[in-house]
């Protein structure tokens, strides 16, 4: 922590809490959501390299974009299944 | 026409992934304790008109939009939903306080959206084609045949390709149907016309600054919900029966004599 950047670890833990506010929603429940986020984000806790760290945060990023396409995915073609298909 | 005033009515509904329950006097579905969230077509009409305010850009003709109000009229919770329209790019919200036990119906809501379509001075109302709680699909029309504007149902693909000209393209039986009108009108959105983009935490933190004006029913002139309906009662569909095997055709024809089939 005493070398880190206070620039970079305001940035991950925003990340975090995006994160951790879209697993509300997750549809395995946001306790099996929270309890994964926070182990994927301990295993890197001891990233001192910052390029590591952005590199850390841009796959934080394209998991968020991930699960926004999950959650999308899922809605869609759940409604197209009641609203759309002929039975 | 100086530029789009829109205007996009959303409803809070029961989560569609919740399964809904009968309540216990069979009068309607268990509302308390349960995830609401915006109506997924409404979500479409947001998703839409700032879509047309972004597509500005690089469509030269298309007017301008001057400003993108979400409308919701409904329990105190509802003002949730229109945070959450707020946070996806509407400039401004409007919620109207109505009583869970006086919920309007199609037509109220109608009649509503009416004297707010000319308090607001919009000039396109894009909604959802039907909510999933009631599916009752018929506000949008309702609306449009009261202000006696053009509507368009069901919009799969939306353009305004000039200052007053709005194409409308629909899904219909076997192909697509091209409408063209003028502004002023009433669209109605489907479900393939675009992916909705998703409120984040920021963005929803930053509509918490946005305008969000609390009126009643009473403020628009309507004095009463006017509910014409009477549910007489809600009851769950009958659970599957389970299938039979047969041993051979004998037995199937059988059976079929037995069911009264054949």
């Amino acid at each position: 922590m005493s070398s880190s950047n206070p620039a970079l670890r305001h940035q991950v833990i925003r990340i975090y809490k995006d994160l951790l506010f879209m697993g509300r929603q997750y549809p395995q429940g946001y306790d099996y959501f929270r309890t994964r986020l926070h182990k994927a984000f301990a295993s890197q806790r001891h990233l001192e390299d910052e390029a590591k760290i952005k590199e850390g945060i841009e796959r934080a990023e394209y998991v968020k974009k991930e699960i926004e396409a999950l959650y999308y995915l899922k809605r869609y073609r759940t409604l197209r299944q009641r609203y759309d298909k002929p039975s | 026409m100086s530029g789009l005033r829109i205007l996009v009515p959303v409803k809070r509904v029961i989560d569609y992934a919740v399964k809904p329950r009968v309540n216990r006097a069979q009068t309607g579905v268990e509302t308390a304790n349960v995830k609401h969230s915006m109506n997924p077509f409404d979500e479409l009409s947001i998703e839409e008109s700032v879509r047309i305010r972004e597509k500005k850009a690089h469509h030269a003709h298309a007017p301008p939009v001057e400003e993108i109000v979400a409308f919701s009229a409904g329990v105190p919770k509802s003002q949730d939903i229109i945070r959450t329209a707020m946070a996806m790019g509407a400039d401004r919200g409007i919620h109207v306080v109505v009583d869970e036990k006086d919920a309007l119906e199609p037509l109220g809501v109608a009649k509503l959206l009416k004297k707010v379509v000319e308090q607001e001075n919009s000039n396109l109302v894009i909604l959802g084609k039907q909510a999933i709680d009631d599916d009752a699909g018929q506000t949008g029309q309702m609306l449009a045949g009261l202000l006696n504007w053009a509507q368009a149902t069901q919009a799969s693909k939306v353009s305004i390709t000039d200052q007053t000209t709005v194409e409308v393209v629909q899904e219909v039986d076997g192909g697509v149907q091209t409408i063209r009108s003028k502004l002023p009108m009433v669209i109605t959105t489907d479900l393939r016309l675009n992916e909705p983009r998703y409120a984040s935490l920021p963005n929803i933190m930053k509509a918490k600054k946005k305008v969000l004006d609390k009126k009643s029913l009473a403020d628009y002139g309507i004095e009463e919900s006017g509910v014409r309906l009477k549910t007489v009662k809600v009851c769950e569909p009958p659970p599957r029966k389970g299938g039979v095997k047969v041993e051979d055709v004998d037995g199937m024809i059988g059976k079929l004599k037995e069911l009264g089939a054949l």
